[in-house]
């Protein structure tokens, strides 16, 4: 029961959070919301990235074909030819509600993730985190300009705004209680395995490639999952899930620390205060008597910053990826299989 | 498709090399720095896009055509510079994932700043304009830029085996390359070695800065940052941990992306990253340790 410590710590911020994004005005209460969301892909992140050393820029692509799911199968049917006049049949004539739009998102992703996976995950790690460019490429491509699945250019307006705070707090909470079960479960224990040293697990049986393979699938699916979401807050368009998200949410796993569970929430919760507190100081703000008016395009520059130095002075992140254990009878000895 | 794909005019073909061969020198700057510092530099467009405001600044100035060049190369080797000491010296003992991850940062952070200082709507470089007016060679119209791509890449490619083969610097570069612990005891100097690396690296972005530049005078804070992200592709498509198949890669790539645009019918032209891309996975879905290798390729075990 001492592990639980590992669930409860990243359960109690999002909770927290979300609390606080009930009682505020309901101009602040967006950011809340949007930082929910955001915990939620970052958390698809760390299930691959943390769990496997190997890096992703590629997760914004299931993030954009999870939104562009959602989004088209819950426009209301009368709405769609105004803005996506070049749909499929298929798509034009089916609607859906807002659970199983959410839940086709996250098969989305997760199936892409599984295809794309296939091929990149027998290259090493450096190379296969370099190749998943190739999918964001490919993701924004498509959906840019392909009408026939989606709005192409246009914003998903009037897609039915059903994400709110509380079920954008419920969506983070199960991507989180997925990415424990996931670590906790031997998957994950042989992925973490070939992480610290993938000859010696191989040599102990374990297939690099389909554990990576694995991870890659569910965590494609949790960011499809956060896709739909989004897609349910806002009107996306697709210049919103491109490199700008990639930035910031793999900006929040590493400051937060890519070896924890803790470190990808407290990453998100944290990077996602700085962001939206330098927003809003880009249209005027005033903090503490003093008028703070900052030109737009700071707030990008400030989180580059905090990263790099967070790289360069504490590589493991605030949390040094570590998870929070809670006081127990044992001092907590290695586990063999964690050793291995 | 197939009729599409023959019908490759000489303009195109022209291109197609040029663009190669600016890839390949990208491929050769990020490859070479790899090489010393397991240190893959997604902040290379960025070097670049310095380079490119530089030229644009100097014709804004009217400066004459190679003052603009001086200026962009004083500028890319002093940031090039300036990002070793400041980011990868730092960094320089940490997993090749956290530096990737770093300079991904390194690249916003520029970006974002020349978005601040600049301005969203870019600067047009017009000072070399005339080099992108075609050339008629016995009826064939073939741009100036791209004669001039092709042989300025080649003569850096020599340059550059020049250097690696028959310097002492250049041995010293290939000794680290291969196993920079055991270079370091036989008594290589580190700093010099990797000193040597990002000076050259950077020598490089500047020549692509000034191809680049006169390819697409118009620059913005994203200048060559798609570049960036197709000449990595094609590094990992060659083959990420020797040097040659990296810069093959690169030339690959560009030449591939350059006959693609031509041949391509208009209504398809659009999709030429899915194309390219999607090439690329599925070659490394049959030759995972990339297309310019032989044999199994090492793992690393570090």
């Amino acid at each position: 029961m001492r592990r639980l410590g590992e669930l409860l710590a990243p359960v109690a911020l999002v909770l927290g959070a979300a609390l606080l994004g009930a009682v505020v005005s309901a101009s602040t209460q967006t950011y809340f919301v949007d930082t929910l969301v955001k915990v939620t892909i970052v958390v698809a992140l760390y299930l691959f990235i943390g769990n496997s050393g190997v890096l992703s820029f590629g997760h914004v692509s299931f993030v954009a074909i999870g939104a562009w799911t959602a989004g088209v199968l819950s426009v209301p049917a009368q709405e769609k030819p105004a803005i996506m006049p070049n749909l499929a049949h298929f798509l034009r004539t089916t609607t859906v509600g807002n659970v199983p739009s959410l839940a086709l998102a996250a098969l989305a992703g997760l199936v892409l993730a599984l295809l794309v996976g296939l091929p990149l995950m027998r290259l090493s790690g450096l190379a296969a985190g370099i190749a998943t460019f190739g999918v964001l490429e490919i993701a924004d491509n498509m959906l840019r300009y392909y009408e026939k699945i989606g709005p192409g250019l246009n914003a998903f307006s009037s897609v039915p705004e059903t994400t709110g705070v509380w079920q954008a707090a419920i969506g983070a909470l199960l991507a989180i209680g997925l990415a424990f079960a996931y670590q906790r479960s031997r998957f994950g224990r042989m992925l973490r395995a070939t992480r610290e040293d993938p000859a010696a697990a191989s040599a102990a049986g374990i297939s690099v490639y389909r554990q990576r393979l694995l991870a890659f699938a569910l965590s494609g699916g949790v960011a499809g999952f956060a896709g739909g979401l989004y897609v349910h807050l806002l009107p996306l368009n697709i210049d919103s899930l491109y490199l700008d998200l990639t930035f910031i949410t793999l900006a929040m796993l590493v400051v937060g620390g890519s070896g924890s569970l803790l470190g990808a929430v407290v990453g998100a919760l944290a990077v996602s205060g700085l962001d939206s507190f330098l927003a809003a100081a880009e249209n005027g703000v005033d903090v503490l008597g003093l008028h703070l008016d900052l030109p737009a395009g700071t707030s990008l520059i400030v989180v580059g910053v905090v990263m790099a130095a967070v790289l360069v002075l504490r590589p493991s992140g605030l949390t040094g990826g570590r998870e929070l254990r809670l006081p127990g009878r044992r001092p907590a000895p290695p586990s063999a299989a964690e050793a291995a | 498709m197939t009729v599409a794909i023959l019908n490759v005019s000489w303009q195109t073909l022209a291109d197609a090399l040029a663009l190669g061969g600016v890839y390949a020198l990208m491929a050769v700057g990020i490859g070479l720095v790899f090489g010393v510092l397991r240190l893959v530099n997604f902040a290379y467009g960025q070097l670049i896009m310095a380079g490119a405001y530089a030229l644009a600044f100097a014709s804004q100035w009217g400066w004459p055509g190679w003052a603009g060049i001086l200026l962009c190369f004083a500028v890319v080797l002093a940031l090039s510079v300036a990002m070793d000491r400041l980011v990868f010296r730092p960094l320089r003992t940490q997993s090749p994932a956290v530096m990737l991850v770093a300079t991904f940062a390194v690249a916003f952070l520029l970006q974002s700043i020349a978005l601040l200082a600049f301005g969203p709507l870019g600067k047009i470089a017009s000072s070399l304009a005339p080099l992108n007016r075609p050339w008629t060679i016995s009826g064939v119209d073939i741009r100036k830029i791209a004669i001039v791509a092709i042989v300025v890449a080649a003569a850096c490619l020599l340059l550059l085996q020049l250097l690696l083969t028959r310097t002492a610097v250049g041995l010293q570069m290939r000794a680290a390359a291969m196993d920079f612990g055991t270079a370091r005891l036989l008594g290589v100097r580190a700093n010099r070695v990797i000193g040597g690396a990002v000076l050259v690296s950077g020598v490089l972005a500047a020549v692509v800065a000034v191809m680049l530049t006169v390819q697409n005078p118009l620059v913005t804070p994203d200048f060559a940052l798609r570049d960036t992200i197709v000449v990595l592709a094609g590094v990992v498509l060659g083959g990420l941990n020797r040097p040659v198949p990296a810069t093959l890669g690169g030339f690959a790539i560009g030449f591939a992306s350059g006959i693609l645009g031509g041949a391509l019918p208009t209504n398809q032209s659009q999709y030429l990253p899915t194309f390219l891309f999607a090439a690329v996975i599925l070659v490394l879905l049959v030759r995972p340790n990339g297309l310019f290798t032989r044999g199994g390729g090492a793992v690393e075990r570090v």
